[in-house]
């Protein structure tokens, strides 16, 4: 936009120029193709629903997810926990858990909504929250 | 008029006749020290070691606050480089004898292998804490393989520490570091103030008369006979008729 009209500037000092009494709309965006919500959680069920997942697999996939800026979508952690199941790993259901805590940050609803959401999971599979164990506090 | 004598061991002196008829100034005939050598070299030292103490608090809180975050790097090498200008005598020797196995080094850890981390952003480190299970943990782990409905909580607590050093409340933790980052911020300041107040006994040289008292009435005076800035600055502020200030 600053450019735009520098060299817009330029172009009535000098010569007018054909390219650059280009009409404002046309921004300079790049042209990839932006991936939806849905997509990228679809994406990332597809990842942990694997059935022959290994357990590098799902830490590279749950280390990638933590590093993302975003709380993962309860859909997305269930397909992380079932993977958890597979391997016969309680210790890391737990610590995802307890991720998902810390990834809201200063949002304090959005974790027990998502043990909201998992509640049906969580009783399936047997997998205690953080706070039931008591681990939530030093 | 007034006459200025230099001399290699004494101060520069002034010897002004105070009939107030030319203004007092200095005659900066040839760049000479107006000290001694060894006093020079000692106002040298003394005016570079307090700001470098406080160079060195700064940086030192600075890489202290930021050691969790990647700009600790960056500091610590900025100290690094300050504290290697500041004294090659004053680096310490135990970076190189650590490199040539003495005893009460510690041991280096083996990066070729993965390693164990406990990290916020990362909490599926790349091996379990405990590697060296005991027959109990061993069968604690088979158990694990079937419904976890039928572990207690006791249990689950377990396998979480043989998998985990800290959990994320206890890594979140506050640390009370802060305390000793304004604990040394302070104990510096002191001691460069210390430092200071042995320069001003016994370092600096003595105090031109022109800061006494009287002199610096008769200055006043001076400048009012001269009616120095009568319009707007200083003799404007005095009142000739009364003969005190406005």
């Amino acid at each position: 936009m600053i450019s735009s009209a520098v060299l817009r500037g330029i172009g009535s000092l000098a010569r007018t120029r054909t390219a650059f009494t280009a009409p404002l709309a046309v921004r300079c965006y790049s042209h990839a193709k932006v991936e939806t919500d849905e997509e990228f959680d679809s994406r990332w069920v597809t990842y942990f629903s694997k059935p022959d997942l290994d357990t590098w697999e799902l830490r590279k996939g749950m280390n990638t997810l933590i590093g993302y800026d975003l709380v993962p979508e309860p859909k997305i952690l269930d397909s992380a926990l079932r993977a958890c199941r597979r391997l016969n790993d309680l210790a890391s259901a737990i610590r995802i858990l307890e991720a998902v805590k810390d990834k809201s940050g200063p949002h304090k609803e959005i974790y027990p909504y998502v043990i909201q959401e998992l509640r049906p999971t969580l009783q399936e599979l047997g997998i205690s929250t953080p706070e039931e164990l008591g681990i939530h506090k030093v | 008029m007034f006459t200025c004598t230099v001399s290699p061991t004494r101060s520069l002196s002034l010897s002004l006749s105070l009939s107030f008829h030319s203004p007092p100034t200095r005659v900066f005939s040839r760049s000479v020290s107006v000290n001694s050598p060894s006093r020079d070299i000692r106002i040298k030292l003394c005016t570079f070691f307090p700001p470098c103490i406080f160079l060195f608090v700064i940086l030192s809180s600075l890489s202290s606050c930021l050691r969790k975050t990647m700009l600790h790097v960056t500091a610590g090498r900025i100290a690094g480089l300050l504290s290697r200008r500041g004294g090659a005598a004053f680096s310490s020797s135990s970076s190189r004898m650590a490199s040539h196995g003495h005893v009460g080094v510690t041991e280096q850890a083996d990066m070729s292998v993965p390693l164990y981390c406990d990290r916020l952003d990362t909490p599926l480190p790349d091996r379990p804490y405990k590697d060296t299970l005991s027959a109990a943990d061993e069968s604690l782990k088979q158990k694990e393989k079937g419904p976890w409905n039928s572990l207690s909580k006791e249990e689950k607590l377990t396998l979480y520490r043989m998998m985990f050093n800290e959990t994320y409340a206890e890594m979140k933790k506050p640390t009370g570091e802060w305390k000793t980052v304004w604990g040394g911020i302070f104990f510096f300041i002191g001691l460069t103030g210390l430092v200071v107040l042995w320069q001003t006994h016994y370092v600096y040289p003595p105090q031109p008369p022109t800061f006494e008292d009287e002199w610096q009435a008769m200055q006043v005076k001076r400048m009012l006979d001269m009616r120095v800035n009568p319009v707007e600055g200083f003799s404007a502020k005095w009142d000739y008729e009364k003969g005190q200030w406005k």
